[in-house]
């Protein structure tokens, strides 16, 4: 019935054993039903003829057997069907996480970090009714109803008849319906993300909304988007519940339809009694697993919207050509870099970032790259830390093209100020120890002395061991900055690239860091991006870009 | 757990008569489902006695007419309840809102980012399974199962008692066992999808710097390890969600063969009518639908309270600043003051500024300079009012802050630079911010004096264009104008300019700087700065020393 996506059902593969296992008990579970229906009605019939409570004891101990087992049965159901889905589900969210991790980091496909977590937790869990129940249930829809028609036909074909003639037009509504909630699910699921989007927007504005006394005004905007989300859901759900009642009238009529037959057949003494109500107990069965998909599958249809948008960012270009295998990168310490005629476009932008750019590094000189705000600094940058790879040029580097060998084998030869340094939750010498897990604690004392931290993080109550990052001891910008660049010192990479070393320090710490890198100098080969003019002076060569071109070197040596 | 219930129930303000019909609706649903079984049974059972057609007229009717009303009555409670839930989110979303406006930015802080965001998007949508799954089910059992047992113990005593029995084992111990069981999961999987969400977004804003430094094993090992965490909890959760189906089955099918034994027994011993021993027994075993729901429902109740009472941990925080009783008139001059100011953050043992004083008379300019630190926002925090100082007062128009109404403070200062948050809507969103009421003509002004009415014009959306997260899709040097012909345009007679230069290179800052003096006119302009652009452009340079 479902439009089902096929990629979710190559996930299901992982754990299929799982879930062939979970759909035989749900038949046994529901061949146990059938089972009980039979034995109540013979109970019945047999004290209808005048039977004693003594001559049913028999059935009844049985009927009970029966319940048991039934309760056993849809206990493992519902265990198996939940784990199996679990490690999908686990799976699904991890490659989520690496896939984008280890994709292009800098090249942004409109999924911020914030909806990517969202559909990483929430929305990966959406999907868990689809696997534990939903998969499982198909199966059911389809082996259950067989079951019970053969056996009402066993009994009775005339009944059999008369649901096989219901029948049929139960998928067809689902089908019709349940294609048309799909989407409006999807439309809901968009809806209500910009709806969290627009909480998070506000709540994370609401210093600015009260500093200009409209926090009040805002509370009412949140009312009105609350109440536009309710209208819009409920205009899906009035539709979606339509579905359902159309398979539940089809099946109370079936049921009215069968009851009333058999009475007036059984006055006319063509069927006995206990066929009769034997058939009547089995009627609703025959429709139950089809419910119970339809209610699966609207509660699955929102899983399935967010399945779409997660399925497209796990599928995304499975290894970039970043990752070619097998060639190592050459020695920085002596290799030459050249980037050649490169042009960078980001996805969905008509100019380049940058057009035409000639560089070259030599082995152990200092390059600082100047230029106003936006000329496209920082993506050269991302280009040598292969974060990005140009649209046109090449990059070269001991006269090698660039996408000849494998990222790590450069990246390891290389350490990286970013222009907005990140600090993960944990300790400052966790933080430090990111750019050489091996280092001792003497060395990461050492690189904070370089960047000028060690004071600051000497006069924290727990000094290196204060914790830092999301819901750490806060840090101001600079000094998350002189954090960031002890742990570009302690590093000691043959290549630094420096994105604005010194934004946001104060004058004092600012001529420490200055001092700091010209201390480095000669030490390897380092590319600067600055606008203090003061630092760039520093460096043996001064690049200057432009709206995204070379405009060619405007200081000789110093050195 | 009951007082945590009321507040939430409190929180989402759902009218009496809104429950009273959703509940009917919910018990006319089962019950109709019930009377279409046990009429049909006994019409079945009637009917084998061979009477006349005619005789059966009523039973017939009575079949069909719930045949037809059943999935009806089933549709419209539906709708019903998912209406009243939702109209509950939007209020628990507006007044969960109203509670948290006041604690912004200096109650917040002790939050991590992900956490917030779980607290606020994630379990506050998740309190719309309060009433839904939650609250409905059990007075829709009570209703519907009380007719049940009172129908069946009119026929016969003993079924009708071994029916409540039934009823109440399925009804109250099951889910009691079953929720028990999976609360504790629940809450601590709300707490796991929490962790898991903060590592995840701390992950993936730090991706460019951990594929660089090859330490995505590490942290991705974080990751991993909170979702086994996860993982496990849901595995537990379905321990406990499978014992509920089993526990419910067992207990509905013991009672169904419970109430055929005292039938059969009845009628052996001459006390029931035969056509009545298949009705109870189909009348026994359509009445378990009522109870159904329950054990899904405490354990939905279980897991929403974990979410309700992390939303209500941020909503009991209390705000720090508050109006006073007898406020003043707003004040009539503008004549600032910090006099003896000593000030921290409750998470913090040692104080951020002590013994500090500045003066900002009408039309003066000062700047506020030193290292980086959090002392220079504070000053602005407490000028705006979101802190109290602990020592000393700070003073407007030679009074307390706190003798006048916080919005009278703060509409005397104008907010612009590197710490006005800038909305993920258009430009004029951003700017009818500082005065709603502005006219087209007042956007113009204020977008001139900021130096964007240019740019603005070469916009092919101009005014409507948006600006994207945070103001992403502008330049830095946009963004920063941006604020200040925000709070251009609004009245106040002192204007904060709290890090205008951040992120600019030192030409564009100088700019910014100049034209925003050049735009304050005769404003009083307190510049907050850790850089040089602009110094020259004050009256008064204060330095703030590490307190």
């Amino acid at each position: 019935m479902a439009a089902f996506d096929r990629r979710l059902l190559q996930r299901a593969r992982e754990a299929r054993t799982a879930l062939a296992a979970d759909a035989v008990l749900g038949t046994v579970a529901a061949l146990l039903v059938l089972a009980q229906a039979v034995l109540l009605a013979h109970v019945a019939a047999s004290s209808f003829d005048g039977a004693s409570l003594h001559a049913v004891l028999l059935p009844l101990a049985l009927l009970c057997g029966v319940v048991c087992a039934r309760a056993a049965a849809a206990w493992g159901f519902e265990v198996v069907g939940r784990r199996a889905a679990g490690r999908i589900l686990s799976r699904l969210r991890l490659d989520l996480v690496e896939r984008r991790l280890r994709g292009e980091p800098a090249s942004r496909d409109g999924a911020e970090s914030s909806e990517l977590a969202a559909l990483a937790v929430t929305g990966v869990d959406a999907l868990e009714t689809t696997f534990a129940r939903y998969l499982p249930q198909v199966v059911l829809a389809v082996i259950v109803p067989i079951a019970v028609l053969a056996l009402v036909a066993s009994i009775d074909l005339v009944s059999a008849g008369i649901m096989l003639l219901t029948l049929p037009l139960v998928p067809v509504f689902m089908w019709l319906i349940g294609r048309y909630t799909e989407n409006r699910a999807r439309e809901r699921w968009e809806a209500l993300t910009i709806l969290a989007h627009h909480f998070a927007d506000v709540v994370r504005g609401l210093p600015t909304l009260r500093a200009f006394n409209r926090a009040h005004a805002q509370a009412d905007q949140i009312d009105l988007v609350s109440d536009q989300y309710r209208t819009a859901t409920m205009g899906t759900l009035r539709v979606a519940f339509l579905s359902g009642t159309v398979l539940e009238l089809a099946a109370t009529i079936a049921v009215a339809l069968v009851a009333v037959t058999v009475g007036v057949r059984l006055t006319e003494g063509g069927l006995g009694f206990e066929a009769g109500l034997t058939v009547l107990v089995l009627a609703p069965e025959l429709y139950l697993p089809l419910r119970n998909l339809a209610a699966q599958f609207h509660a699955s249809a929102d899983g399935a919207a967010v399945a779409g948008r997660l399925l497209d960012l796990t599928a995304a270009p499975p290894e970039p050509a970043i990752r070619t295998p097998g060639h190592r990168a050459p020695d920085l310490r002596t290799a030459t870099i050249r980037l050649e005629q490169v042009t960078f476009r980001y996805p969905g932008r008509p100019s380049p970032a940058l057009e035409d750019i000639e560089l070259e590094l030599e082995a152990g000189e200092s390059v600082a790259l100047v230029g106003p705000s936006g000329a496209g600094k920082s993506t050269v940058a991302s280009l040598l830390l292969r974060l990005a790879e140009p649209t046109e040029g090449r990059l070269l580097v001991g006269g090698i093209d660039f996408s000849a060998f494998e990222a790590e084998t450069w990246r390891r030869q290389l350490a990286w100020l970013p222009q907005r340094p990140t600090m993960l939750r944990g300790t400052v010498a966790e933080n430090i120890l990111l750019a050489d897990p091996e280092a001792t604690f003497e060395r990461v004392q050492a690189a904070a002395a370089l960047a000028d931290a060690d004071g600051f993080v000497e006069a924290l109550p727990e000094g290196y061991e204060t914790v830092v990052g999301d819901g750490g001891r806060p840090l101001s910008a600079g000094q998350i900055r002189r954090l960031a660049l002890a742990r570009t010192f302690l590093r000691d990479a043959p290549l630094v690239i420096l994105d604005e070393p010194t934004a946001h320090l104060d004058p004092q710490s600012a001529a420490h860091v200055a001092a700091a890198i010209e201390g480095y100098r000669g030490r390897c080969t380092m590319l600067l991006i600055s606008h203090s003019s003061e630092l760039a002076a520093r460096c043996d060569r001064v690049v200057r870009i432009e709206d995204g071109k070379t405009v060619r070197a405007l200081m000789e040596a110093v050195a | 757990m009951t007082t945590a219930l009321r507040r939430l129930l409190g929180l989402s303000g759902i009218r009496v008569s809104r429950v009273a019909v959703s509940v009917a609706l919910g018990a006319l649903t089962v019950l109709f489902g019930v009377g279409l079984m046990a009429t049909a049974g006994y019409l079945i059972s009637r009917a084998a006695e061979r009477p006349a057609v005619l005789s059966l007229t009523t039973a017939i009717v009575a079949v069909r007419f719930f045949g037809l009303a059943r999935p009806l009555a089933r549709y419209v409670e539906r709708l019903w309840s998912h209406d009243l839930a939702f109209r509950a989110l939007g209020n628990v979303r507006a007044r969960f809102y109203a509670r948290i406006e006041p604690l912004a930015p200096a109650g917040l802080a002790a939050f991590r980012s992900g956490d917030l965001t779980t607290r606020m998007i994630g379990d506050v949508d998740a309190l719309q399974g309060l009433y839904l799954r939650g609250l409905g089910p059990p007075l829709v059992a009570l209703a519907a199962g009380a007719v049940c047992v009172g129908t069946a113990a009119a026929f016969l005593p003993a079924a009708g008692l071994v029916l409540a029995a039934g009823l109440v084992l399925g009804g109250v111990v099951v889910p009691l066992v079953a929720g028990r069981l999976g609360g504790v999961a629940g809450r601590r999987q709300a707490t796991a999808r929490g962790e898991l969400t903060s590592e995840i977004v701390e992950l993936l804003r730090a991706a460019p710097e951990l594929a660089v430094y090859g330490a995505e094993e590490p942290t991705l090992e974080r990751i991993r390890s909170a979702d086994r965490e996860l993982s496990r909890l849901a595995r537990r959760d379905a321990l406990a969600g499978g014992l509920g189906d089993a526990l419910s089955i067992l207990v509905a099918g013991l009672t169904v063969a419970g109430v055929l034994a005292v039938s059969v027994a009845a009628h052996a011993a001459g006390s029931l009518d035969r056509v009545l021993v298949a009705m109870l027994a189909l009348l026994a075993l359509a009445s378990f639908e009522a109870v159904a729901a329950l054990p899904a429902a405490a354990r939905e109740l279980s897991g929403t309270l974990g979410s309700g009472r992390r939303v209500l941990e941020l909503v009991d925080r209390e705000p720090t600043v508050g109006d006073p009783t007898a406020p003043l008139d707003p004040p009539t001059g503008s004549s600032v003051a910090l006099e003896n100011v000593t000030a921290g953050y409750a998470s913090a043992a040692a104080p951020v500024l002590s013994d500090f004083d500045l003066n900002l008379e009408p039309g003066r300019r000062v700047a506020l300079v030193g290292p980086s630190g959090v002392g220079k926002t504070t000053v602005a925090n407490l000028l705006l009012r979101f802190l109290d100082p602990t020592g000393g007062r700070v003073a407007l128009d030679n009074h307390d802050l706190r003798e006048y109404r916080q919005e009278d403070v703060r509409a005397t200062f104008a907010l612009a630079g590197q710490e006005a948050h800038v909305f993920d809507s258009t430009i004029r969103a951003n700017l009818l911010l500082a005065r709603p009421d502005a006219t087209e003509a007042d956007l113009q002004l204020a977008l001139r004096r900021a130096h964007l009415e240019a740019w603005v014009e070469s916009l092919p959306e101009g005014l409507d264009t948006l600006v994207g997260e945070d103001g992403s899709k502008l330049s830095g040097g946009q963004r920063q104008r941006l604020t200040l012909a925000r709070a251009l345009l609004s009245d106040a007679p002192v204007l904060v300019l709290d890090e205008p230069t951040a992120h600019l290179d030192p030409e564009t800052a100088a700019a910014v700087i100049d034209e925003a003096f050049a735009a304050a006119g005769d404003r009083t302009v307190l510049l907050i700065t850790h850089r040089e652009e602009g110094l020259d452009l004050v009256d008064e340079v204060v330095a703030v020393d590490a307190a």
